[in-house]
Parts: C-alpha cells; structure tokens; sequence
C-alpha cells in the first residue's frame, strides 16, 4: 500500500506520518477509489442490501396482486416482469453480491492477509455492478417494460421480448464479469496470502466454503453467459440456438442454463454453511464438530451439484433413463447435506449454548432449511415432480432455501461481526425481535404455498381459480410483515452501529468465537495484518 | 454392532411404512381436515373477503392440502409415493430436531452446562453419511417404479395431439375412434373480463373452457404434445400427468382414467402475458358417450366444413368474421379495437385500412413484431378472410372491402 501515490500525499508532502493515515483518500473518494478490502465489503454489503429492498418492493407487489383473486393492481403482463425481475434482483443483485461482501470483509482478516490479492481489480468488480443494477432495475421503464420471461429466461419466450431483454442480458454479463474477477480475487487472496501456520485445513469454515464457492462460480457464470448470448444472437443476428422455427432447439437452452443454474443455488449456500459453521460453534463453546468432513461434505456437494441439472427439467420429456439419472444423482446430495446438519448439531450437543441473535439465526437456519432440504428431496424424486414442477411448492421450496437458508445465514453472519465491522454493540434486544419476527412473517408467507402447490396451484399465475384464495391471502400478509422486519433490521440495529450508537464493543465480544477477526480491536482498523502475523498451532491466535 | 442394528431398523421401518402407506393415508385424511378448519380460520382472521365458492370436483377444492383426489393408476402411485415420503421425511425431521432441541435444552450455558471437548469421531461419522445414504436408495426403489410405468406410452387405444398455442390448447385425435376430429379449446371470455374487472365469481373460475378434451374410460389415452409459438406444458393433476409442450418438438405422456368426470388442469409453464388463462378440461365419458360424442363431432364437422371456393357476400362475411375475432382476437385487442399497452389498435389502423388486402392477410398468416402478434395460420382460410373483413369494416373502420377465403389461399403460397 505504502508504494501507492495519493494526490493528497504530495499536497502535504511526505512526513513522518505513519501508514495509516498517509493520504486514504477522503469523502466520496474514499469509496469511489476504494481499494481497501473493508471499504469494498462495506460497499458490497450496502448495495446487497439496497436491491434487497427492490427485489422485496416487487415482491410486495406481486403478493398485492395475489391477495384476491381477479386482477386488482397490475395486468399479467407487468405481473409477469415482476415476478422476473424479483428473480434477477434477488439473485444478482441481492444474495450474491451480499456474500462477495462477507467475504471482502472476512476472507483477509480471517487468514491474517492484509488486503485481497488485487485491490484495484477488488474496486473494479464492485463499481461494474452499479451500471449493471440501474440497468437492470432501470429496464422498467423502457418501452414494454422490463423482460417478462420469467428468471430462467428461457427460449424462445425471450425472443419475444422487447428491447429490455437486450439490456437484461447485458446486465447479467457484467454481474457475471464482476464475479468472476471477485472470485479469482478470493482464491488468489486464499491460496497466496495466508499467514505462515494457516494451513488448507487449518483454515476457517467461511473461508473454505468461499474457496469451493470461487471454483463454482469461475466454471459456470462464462456458461450462462453462453445461453444469454446465444439468446442475444436469436433475437438480432438471424442464429437459430433455440428458435424452433430455424431448426433451433428451446430444450438444448435450458439445459445449458441450468448446467449454470444448479451450481448457481450451491453457490447461494455454500457460504452460508460456511458462517454458520462458525456461528454454532462460537456460541456452543465447543469446536466444530467433524471439521474435515464439513470439507469434504462441502466438496461434494459442489462436485454433485454439476451433475444434477436435469432434475429441473423432468416434465421436458426426458427419456427414462435420464429422468433416472438425475433423480438418483440430485438424492444422493441429501448425504453430504445431511452430514452438515448432523455436524452442526454434534457441535451443539453437550456444548455450553448461550441464544444471542446470531445464534437464534443460526438456529432459526438450521431449522427451516432443512424443511426447504427435505422438500427438495421430494421434489427430486421424478414422479412427483411430475405433479409438483412449476407449482407453488417448488416457490415455497426454494424460498425456504435462499431466505431461510441464505438470507438468515447472512442475518447469523451480519449480528455476529457487526461489533467487528463498526466497533458498536447491535442493540440485543431488537435482534432478538428482528429473529422472532423474521421467522413467523417467513412461515406464515410460505408454509402455505405447499399446500397451493400441492393442489395444483401453477407459480408465475397472475390470477388464479377462487379455491386458492385463502392460502394466497395469508402469504400476502405474511410477507408484507417479513418485509417490514428487514426494514425494521436496517433502520434500527444497522443503522445505529454504523453511527456508532450504543454499546462500545470488546476486541473479542463473543466468549468464545475463535478465528484471527477477534485479533483484531473493534472495530477493525483501516489496515490489518500489514505483516504476517505469527499464529499459534492451532491458527486461530496471533502470538507476536 | 451398533451400524447393523441401525440398519437393520432402518430397512425395517422404510418397508413397514411403504406396506401402511395406504392405511395411513385416512390419518392423513382426518389430520387434513383437522388442518383445514385451522387454515379457514386463519384465512378469515387474514381478513379476506368470504367467497362463495365450493370444491370443484376434478379441480382445485377450498383450502386443498394435499394432491387431487387421484383418478389413474399413476396418478394413485404419485400419491402413494408422496405420503411414503412425507411420513420418511417427518420421522426423520422429529428424530433429528429432538435431538437439536433436547441439546438446546438440556446443554445450554444458563443451567450451568460445561462444553465437552470431543470435536470428532469416525465410527459416528461414518454410521451418519451410511445410514442417509441407504434411506435414499430406499426412497429411490419405489420411485423408479412408479417413473418407469408412467414412461411407457406403447400401445394406446386412443392418440391425441394437444398443441400449445399463446394462448388456448389445440386438440387433434389422430388414432384410433374419433380420428380426424379436430378442435380449439379456449377460456371462456366471461371469465377473462371477470379477471380483468377484478370481480371472479364461480368453482370453475378461470378453468371453464369452451370445448373440452373428450376421451373415453378405462382406455389407454397418449397425449402427444407440442406447440406453435412458446412452450406451455399440458398438465392434469388428477390424471397424473404434465408435459411440456415444445415448439419444433414433439413428447408424449399417457393416462387411463378409471373413472367418468371432469378433470380440470392449466398451462404450467410460463408463455407470456395470458399464461394464467389458458386452462385445460378433459372430459372423461363411458365407451357409449364417447362413441355417441364422436358421432355428434363427425356430423358437425361435416356441417361446417367451408367451401374454400365460396365468394362471400360483405354482410354474411362480418357476422362470421365477429365470431372468428370473439374467439382468437378478443383477448388481445379487446371488444373496442384500441391500442392498449403493446398491443396495437385495430380501429383506424394503416394496415387494417389499406387497399391493399394483402398486407393484413400477410400479417396474419405470419405474426408481426416478433410475434407479439402471433400467426394465425393453423385458422381456416374462410376463418381468415372473415375475421379481416370485420376488421375492416367495423369500429371507424369503413372500407367496404370483403377478403375471400381464395385471396388468402393465395397468399398462403
């Protein structure tokens, strides 16, 4: 960092300042220019959850419109690009930065590096996102409005989109460009820049998960790049990939998007193993329990999740033996799924356990999202997918998988090293609120969605038959109350620690969280680690 | 010792439940009904307007919990398998999560509990990735059965082709009694402005159409599926059946129903703005009615069919023209023929306007804007030829010109 010049450096020429405070830039500048991993992870995080809210204000809406029967608010073809852009907002724009976030922030100070291996790419990768968001959430108001192709974009629906499609897909490959250089910049700073004595299997679950998830993301996002451009050059270059009409092939599209898209919803999860792989411990007072088959069970489920794609297309008319294939490949990821849940709770059995709000939200994670893991099994067994795919329960499915699952990982992760990010105390009593809160207004939204889909109910359905009125009416009151919580969230626990209201926080406010972050003070100065910190045997101490 | 114990049960318990399935199902009956009180008290405490509206036999029922009652084999195996799983899968959840919630209990800092220190084993690392293991292939025997019967669609009595258009089904019987019979199913339109005015009233709301797939009992029926512009996917809940219905491509999938009824199913894949409203109903009748139906089908067939060569006169050309456009154009251009939203207005339109009566045929025959206006090729060239003439001369629109059907077949060259 030292060899960087700073245009405010030679306005004061160099003194004896020491490194600290020799010329960060200020202001604006300090974000806009930000190279710095802490910055960069505070940036990720912030903007994660700004789409948040976006991607919650189209959710709000599509429940609105779901409230009743009969077509209230919106006409199906705005309904239909809400709830496309819900997906792509979500996905792109909300789980998957905000993780990038964790890591920029976590990855260093937990492996005693000083920075990300490439500080200016770091900053490169986060500033592609916000062209990327305006034009996503922007494509709205283009005319026919935004992509209504539903997430999945599949053809050759998306040829008859409008001109927002275009910026659709150009927004995607610039989020699919910025994580690929997140990614290579997380292995990097993993591979090269850990303190001597952190070893592979020395190092901390969040950062092994990141490091599997880094693989995942490098071999599949160029893979969705394919099939949107491909798309692009159905709609304008006369190629026929997926038009029927030119010999194309719809079919060969979604394979090749979900050949992306399942490693995709591993990519969503993995790092929430990862911190609630170190939340649960921390508060059992007890170490991980199986560390090294957390690894390996990590590992296998990412190498399982390339060969399992077709489990999302068995009502294509698969011929039986790949219907078979893939039911009995996407079964056997319930084993090392299984291991994870059983290893957590081996963490906690005779540990000493205390419920502060991150470990109410590991908790709370645990348990809904095996109810989403068990209702995945069901839907993976083909004949009754048969009757299931495309219904509200796969919604309700996948739901409690990336909100129970991702969301509340990151909510276990956010409580857990918040006193680290801003030096302040979150406010314990509004977090328990926030969990308890969060966890009804969750189920009440889409525990019902089962039993819709269970009947038949079709997702994606801007109006539906009367029988469904019910179900449908308490989901739009129950997420209207869990939108409300997270706005609660950000408003009063967030907001107060980033102003530094309240509570001042010890280096170390977890009895017995482990790991270098809480060898740090709190909060976490501009520079850590700016030489290799010497660990003790276990690499979870600085000795000198 | 232990692992062989465990193994043993769990072999033991898995094939236990698959044998009790069926008798477990009326438990889950009365604990269905049990659930159903509870969620109408909880949609009435939502505070929803009360519907008058009853179970629809073969479709949805009021705060339906559970799959359709089944009425093919397939569809009876679909819900075996399911209850299978779901009385496996909540065993193991209440198993797993009293042993979390028994530790939460019992190992927690404030009734003064000491962290052990073990923080691995192999033996119970091993038993748990093994045991898992074995309870999925488990799970996967039975369901490779009941897949490997719902596959096989050799030797149908009756072949019916259902092709998926934006946005109504197309039903052509292409072997075996009632062969050569051909027709369109729609929503009926009433339905649609209820939707659009926000006021759905009815059990069969959003799933009446106007002619509905007749088959017969207890005979073999294969369901070819493809379509003309997006993929939709044709689904019947009760008969066990969905298949997406590709363009360009062609699938089949089968049933038998073992029993009389209507049985009402809708598109399951997302094909653009009216996907919510483009329901599916087969009509399930004895041998004698099918035969009887087919009959009534053939005769009417006979009676409609047009004579392509006719020159129709400007006022027998609208009337027929007004139905065509009730039927196929109505749900796009509305009644008034104004532009609204994407959709371009027909009333005092160039095209519609233009002396030249080609160019609408064209657009017709081929779709416009990327197919935004879809083609409408699969219309008859009588149905074509009248629908424009009212469009041309309906609204403002007064062109006093009359396309006839050989117009359109020349431009179909």
């Amino acid at each position: 960092m030292s060899a960087v010049l700073h245009p405010n450096d030679q306005a004061h020429g160099h003194d004896d300042h020491s490194h600290d405070h020799h010329g960060a830039p200020e202001g604006w500048r300090r974000w806009v220019f930000a190279t710095n991993h802490k910055d960069i992870g505070t940036l990720y995080l912030l903007f994660s959850f700004t789409m948040l809210m976006i991607g919650g204000i189209l959710a709000l809406l599509i429940r609105v419109e779901l409230y009743q029967p009969g077509l209230q608010l919106v006409n199906p073809e705005l309904f239909n690009q809400l709830t496309t852009m819900h997906g792509l907002i979500m996905v792109f724009g909300a789980i998957m930065p905000a993780f990038v976030g964790f890591a920029n922030w976590m990855i260093p100070l937990q492996i005693g590096a000083a920075d990300m291996a490439f500080a200016r790419m770091n900053n490169f990768s986060f500033w592609l996102m916000i062209p990327a968001a305006v034009m996503l959430a922007g494509s709205f108001f283009m005319p026919g409005g935004a992509p209504a192709a539903g997430w999945t974009l599949y053809a050759p629906l998306t040829l008859q989109m409008g001109p927002s499609m275009d910026a659709g897909i150009f927004a995607l490959h610039i989020l699919g460009a910025s994580s690929i250089m997140g990614s290579i910049n997380i292995i990097v700073t993993i591979l090269n820049m850990r303190a001597p004595g952190m070893t592979l299997m020395k190092m901390p679950m969040f950062a092994w998960t990141w490091l599997i998830t880094a693989y995942l993301l490098i071999a599949v996002m160029p893979v969705l790049a394919g099939a949107i451009t491909m798309t692009l050059t159905d709609r304008h270059f006369g190629t026929s990939f997926f038009n029927p009409a030119g010999g194309g092939d719809p079919v060969m599209y979604q394979h090749i998007f979900w050949f992306f898209g399942h490693p995709e919803v591993y990519i969503m999860i993995l790092p929430a193993f990862g911190i609630i792989s170190q939340v649960v411990p921390a508060f059992s007072r007890k170490r991980l329990f199986g560390y090294a088959s957390m690894v390996y069970a990590t590992s296998s489920i990412a190498i399982l999740s390339f060969i399992v794609w077709a489990h999302h297309m068995f009502t294509t008319g698969m011929p039986v033996t790949g219907q078979l294939f893939f039911m009995y490949a996407t079964m056997l990821i319930a084993v090392p799924t299984a291991v994870k849940i059983f290893n957590w709770i081996a963490t906690m059995w005779r540990g000493s356990m205390t419920f502060e709000t991150p470990m109410l939200f590991a908790i709370g994670f645990i348990f809904v999202f095996t109810m989403g893991g068990f209702t995945g099994l069901i839907l993976a067994m083909a004949p009754i997918d048969i009757q299931l795919q495309d219904t509200y329960y796969v919604v309700a499915h996948f739901h409690y998988v990336l909100v129970a699952g991702s969301l509340f990982a990151m909510f276990s992760g956010a409580y857990f090293w918040l006193p680290k990010w801003t030096g302040v105390m979150y406010n314990e009593g509004r977090g328990k609120l926030h969990f308890w809160w969060s966890l009804i207004s969750f189920n009440v939204t889409f525990f019902p969605m089962h039993f819709l889909g269970l009947a038949g109910m079709p997702r994606r359905y801007a109006d539906y038959p009367m029988q469904f009125a019910d179900f449908n009416a308490i989901a739009s009151v129950g997420g209207f109350l869990f939108g409300f919580a997270q706005v609660y969230f950000f408003l009063f626990v967030v907001l107060p620690c980033m102003r530094g209201q309240g509570e001042k926080a010890a280096q170390k406010p977890w009895e017995a969280a482990e790991g270098l972050e809480w060898e740090v003070p709190s909060p976490a100065p501009f520079h850590t680690f700016e030489n290799p910190p010497k660990l003790d045997v276990t690499a979870t101490r600085v000795i000198g | 010792m232990k692992l062989r114990v465990l193994l043993f049960i769990t072999v033991v318990v898995s094939f236990e439940t698959w044998k009790f399935v069926k008798t477990m199902k009326s438990i889950s009956k009365t604990l269905s009904s049990l659930l159903i009180k509870a969620g109408i008290w909880a949609g009435a405490w939502a505070a929803t307007a009360a519907y008058a509206v009853n179970d629809l036999p073969g479709g949805p029922a009021v705060n339906q919990l559970d799959f359709h009652p089944a009425a093919s084999k397939i569809a009876e195996e679909q819900h075996s398998l399911h209850v299978f799983m779901m009385i496996l899968c909540t065993v193991i959840f209440v198993a797993v999560f009293a042993v979390m919630f028994y530790s939460i209990w019992k190992h927690r800092k404030s009734v003064g509990h000491k962290p052990a220190t073990f923080h691995e084993s192999m033996t119970v690392e091993i038993i748990w990735t093994i045991v898992p293991f074995i309870i999925v292939i488990l799970m996967a025997l039975p369901a490779t059965k009941v897949l490997v019967a719902s596959k096989d669609t050799t030797n149908a009595d009756l072949t019916v082709k259902a092709t998926g258009y934006q946005w109504k089904w197309g039903y052509d019987y292409i072997k075996g009694e009632g062969e050569g019979i051909g027709f369109i199913s729609t929503l009926d339109n009433a339905h649609r402005e209820m939707s659009n005015a926000g006021k759905p009233a009815g059990d069969d709301y959003l799933l009446k159409v106007d002619n509905a797939l007749v088959v017969p009992v207890g005979k073999k029926v294969r369901v070819i599926t493809t379509a003309n512009d997006v993929i939709h996917a044709f689904a019947v809940p009760s008969l066990g059946i969905k298949q997406d219905a590709i363009p360009g491509f062609v699938r089949d999938t089968w049933f038998r129903a073992d029993r009389v009824g209507d049985f009402h199913g809708q598109c399951q894949e997302l094909c653009g703005k009216e996907h919510a409203y483009m329901p599916i109903h087969v009509k399930v009748v004895s041998a004698e009615d099918y035969t009887k139906w087919v009959d009534a089908e053939k005769k009417k067939m006979a009676a409609k069919a047009d004579d392509p060569g006719k020159v129709w006169a400007l006022e027998d050309s609208l009337k027929r023209g007004e139905k065509v456009y009730a039927a196929n154009c109505v749900a796009c251009h509305q009644a008034a023929g104004k532009a609204v939203g994407a959709i371009k207005a027909l009333d005092g339109a160039t095209v519609v306007l233009d002396a030249d009566k080609t160019k609408q045929i064209m657009v017709l025959l081929n779709g416009q804007n990327n197919q935004a206006m879809p083609a409408w090729k699969q219309l008859s060239d009588t149905e074509i030829a009248a629908v424009i003439t009212f469009t041309k001369n309906n609204w403002s629109n007064k062109t006093g010109q009359v396309v006839q059907p050989a117009e359109v077949l020349a431009a179909r060259k």
